[in-house]
């Protein structure tokens, strides 16, 4: 079978890891996929530059599923500037697969919905 | 339908394609393509300006298709205006109207519209300080005309549809639509998007009495880059042009410059010569198999293809529309737990085509609030075995997400 669909991937779009909302976020932002109907929204709560805690919740494939959980275990704990610093070759690494154009806007959905949320204004406790 | 699928080469390259998202474009057949490249070899001129031999008779095909696809409708040459797409004729309409449209105005679409009817007028609402007024469809998933009657009024300008949604596969009562609103209010003008009718359902045009028609070469067996566009004759003669240019002035150093006549002022430029002569021949290859058998063929398919995915994934597989008023090989579905995408992805990595997402039809997945569907679409070439196919390779998405 497909191995786009690697058990890794299947694994974490059907239990995916940091769903749901963040109660003391100080961060929130939204994206979506036109061509899918893929929706992401972030929480996340930073202090002192980092980001201590992440949330996700979102509506879609697999693939943009499984990469909002692959990518919320990966930055929870680093600092912001290395959050986005992140880029498209950082999200294909975590994945492990190679996508078509298509499917790379749903790959990446997680990275841009994630560079919205930390761009909005936030009571960092800097 | 026996033997039709050897007539497209696409099953030569690759034998094992199960071909099913005609709705987007259909494959194309043998003597279709051998009539695009035999411009390139035979003839290869510019349409209505040369005088040699080959201009000459590039210029006589060229209107011949033209009195060609003014008999496949049942309506006047002049009334045939070529496009590249239905998309471009819609869009074409929305700017020559638009002097048409005053502050105040409303124009009237309905939910089930692809985006290529529905953001042109939204646009041109927009623009001229009109109202955009979505009519929405039916529990049977097709737009009703005492619905559509309730939504037209005194400053009603343009009435815009589909006969055939483009995803859930019903066709509209487009006659009946046309007549309530036009009783309703005589100066209305109705468009029809004819994308998923043309070449696959009758199209009387004459009876439908609408006033403007759009549809591609490319969901018909055709080439890409055709379009027509239908218009009543009275009505094309009193609009202005379109794009300007080359091949549709009459004396262009005048203060007011001066414009052919319809249907020439709406093409300015070097049209896509080459897909209006494998127009020509799409209309013969229709002719040869015949609308109603095309007909009877894809809807027969789709009325299977309902069957079978029911019997084999029973109250996990969701249906869209109504398969008494489904007239089209049409079938859009979602099954539950596994996205749309997930689902197309899969089988497209073992040869089945299908189309996933919102098939450019945002307001019709809004109203339904669905993020996306799965899409099916049959044609000529398709058999009981693409089915099978596609039964087989729907098991097996489900294994996957279920274990």
């Amino acid at each position: 079978m497909s191995s786009l669909y690697q058990a890794i991937i299947l694994d974490h779009s059907k239990h995916p890891r940091n769903c749901g909302e963040l109660e003391h976020a100080n961060h929130h932002g939204e994206a979506k996929n036109p061509t899918c109907g893929d929706s992401l929204s972030m929480d996340v709560l930073t202090e002192n530059g980092l980001i201590s805690d992440i949330r996700f919740q979102g509506q879609g494939c697999a693939i943009s599923q499984a990469s909002a959980s692959f990518l919320t275990e990966s930055v929870k704990g680093k600092s912001v500037e290395e959050a986005l610093a992140l880029e498209r070759d950082d999200i294909l690494v975590l994945l492990g697969v190679e996508l078509s154009p298509n499917r790379l806007k749903c790959a990446l959905l997680s990275l841009e919905t994630l560079k919205k949320t930390l761009a909005q204004d936030s009571t960092d406790t800097v | 339908m026996k033997n039709i699928k050897r007539l497209f080469p696409i099953f030569d390259a690759r034998p094992g394609l199960v071909y099913l998202d005609s709705a987007a474009t259909s494959l194309t057949p043998a003597p279709i393509i051998d009539a695009v490249a035999g411009y390139y070899r035979e003839l290869s001129a510019n349409v209505g300006r040369g005088l040699y031999a080959t201009a000459e008779e590039t210029t006589v095909r060229f209107e011949e298709v033209r009195e060609h696809t003014a008999r496949f409708l049942s309506v006047r040459a002049d009334e045939i205006v070529f496009t590249r797409s239905t998309t471009e004729g819609i869009n074409l309409l929305a700017y020559i109207l638009e002097d048409h449209i005053k502050a105040g105005d409303n124009i009237v679409v309905t939910a089930l519209e692809h985006h290529s009817n529905f953001l042109p007028w939204k646009r041109l609402a927009k623009r001229c300080g009109a109202e955009l007024r979505i009519v929405p469809f039916e529990k049977d998933r097709s737009i009703h005309p005492d619905t559509a009657r309730s939504f037209v009024d005194s400053r009603t300008k343009i009435f815009a549809f589909s006969a055939i949604s483009n995803v859930f596969g019903t066709a509209n009562p487009v006659a009946d639509l046309v007549r309530i609103v036009k009783d309703a209010n005589p100066t209305i003008l109705t468009i029809v998007d004819a994308a998923q009718a043309a070449g696959h359902t009758p199209i009387d045009v004459r009876s439908w009495d609408c006033d403007f028609l759009a549809f591609s070469g490319h969901k018909m067996f055709g080439p890409t880059g055709v379009g027509v566009l239908y218009g009543k004759s009275t009505l094309l003669a009193a609009l202005p042009p379109y794009q300007v240019g080359g091949g549709m002035v009459l004396d262009s150093m005048a203060d007011g410059p001066t414009y052919m006549d319809a249907p020439h002022c709406f093409e300015a430029g070097t049209p896509d010569i080459a897909a209006v002569v494998g127009l020509g021949t799409t209309i013969d290859f229709l002719d040869h198999i015949g609308i109603d058998s095309i007909h009877e063929y894809e809807a027969g398919l789709a009325t299977l293809a309902v069957s079978a995915l029911k019997k084999a994934f029973g109250d996990s597989i969701h249906i869209l529309g109504l398969n008494d008023r489904r007239k089209s090989g049409i079938v859009s579905f979602t099954l539950d737990g596994i996205h749309p995408h997930d689902i197309a992805q899969i089988l497209g990595d073992r040869d089945i085509c299908i189309r996933a997402g919102e098939h450019c039809a945002a307001p019709l997945h809004r109203a339904l609030s669905l993020p996306a569907t799965a899409r099916v679409s049959f044609s000529v070439y398709n058999t009981e075995a693409d089915i099978e196919k596609l039964i087989e390779g729907l098991k097996e998405v489900r294994a996957l997400f279920k274990s």
